[in-house]
């Protein structure tokens, strides 16, 4: 029971992987895939922040009668990759609507299918 | 996770952005509960906030609907193994891993008691993680700072192509569920 309680928030953190990586591979649609790899990067956020949080520790904001604190260093680095993740979504997306434009679709699997170019204005 | 497995497995995309709104504020409540209330409000702004209008705004140009899947069912069937042996894998390395909370963890025992230690005196505010960021790791905030102004030059490179180039989908707001 200890070891399933102390390890439970990685499995979790797995398992979150597991979708994400499983909607990277398996799905052609190019706005699935980018929410895909948005799961797969929370679950690396949800792990680094598990290995900064101490069992009775309080938000490493200093105020009285506080002695104990999680781990400061993994928040400030999450915080950074939070914003870095969405700029890197933004580009992804904007990929997906130049393709769109280009092609008529953002399916791996219908991009050069002749029935799905767009048809010229 | 309930929500992540439906975020994967509806077909209708705008279905999946308000999910993943929903699974980007039940992991902002996650981030509280670890006591990560500055990672907790970025979250819950950037990813429930700023993620979910991208998406939205994506929306309005593509197909509103994902095609139904044409590849063969061996397909996904080779997806889930690569996905399942890789996830055992990590399983297994998660035994490794320090127990959860553990205060005397290498993660624990290393730099960050000195940062908790020496914040108020060096910085003179109580935010930790602020201090840390701005302060102790202003150049790695600057770097990011620049990773932010590159994909912002990045989507305006792809965006700003002429404008007889750029017209929306015919027939987009018919679709109903």
């Amino acid at each position: 029971m200890t070891v399933i309680l102390s390890y439970f928030n990685y499995w979790v953190v797995v398992l979150l992987m597991m979708i994400g990586f499983y909607g990277v591979i398996a799905h052609g649609n190019m706005d699935k895939k980018l929410m895909s790899l948005g799961l797969f990067q929370t679950s690396v956020f949800i792990m680094f922040i598990s290995a900064g949080k101490v069992i009775g520790g309080a938000t490493p904001i200093l105020r009285d009668g506080v002695a104990l604190h999680s781990n400061p260093l993994p928040h400030v680095l999450i915080l950074t990759a939070i914003v870095v993740g969405v700029a890197t979504t933004a580009v992804g997306l904007a990929l997906a609507v130049r393709i769109q434009e280009a092609y008529g679709t953002i399916e791996d699997d219908l991009i050069g299918d002749p029935s799905h170019e767009p048809e010229e204005p | 996770m309930v929500v992540a497995i439906a975020i994967v497995h509806v077909r209708d995309l705008f279905t999946a952005s308000m999910l993943f709104a929903i699974y980007s504020l039940i992991s902002a409540g996650l981030f509280v509960v670890l006591d990560a209330g500055d990672v907790a409000l970025t979250e819950a702004a950037v990813g429930a906030g700023i993620s979910t209008l991208l998406f939205l705004a994506t929306l309005t140009m593509v197909d509103r609907r994902e095609a139904p899947p044409n590849s063969s069912a061996r397909h996904h069937w080779l997806a889930l193994a690569v996905v399942g042996i890789t996830g055992a894998f990590l399983v297994y390395a998660t035994l490794d891993l320090p127990e959860f909370g553990d205060a005397t963890s290498p993660a624990q025992a290393h730099v960050g008691s000195q940062y908790i230690a020496s914040t108020y005196d060096d910085m003179g505010i109580p935010n930790m993680v602020a201090a840390v960021l701005a302060s102790y790791r202003s150049i790695d905030t600057l770097g990011e700072g620049f990773v932010i102004l590159t994909a912002g030059l990045a989507v305006y490179a792809l965006l700003s192509v002429p404008a007889t180039r750029r017209r929306r989908r015919n027939g987009m707001g018919h679709r109903h569920e």
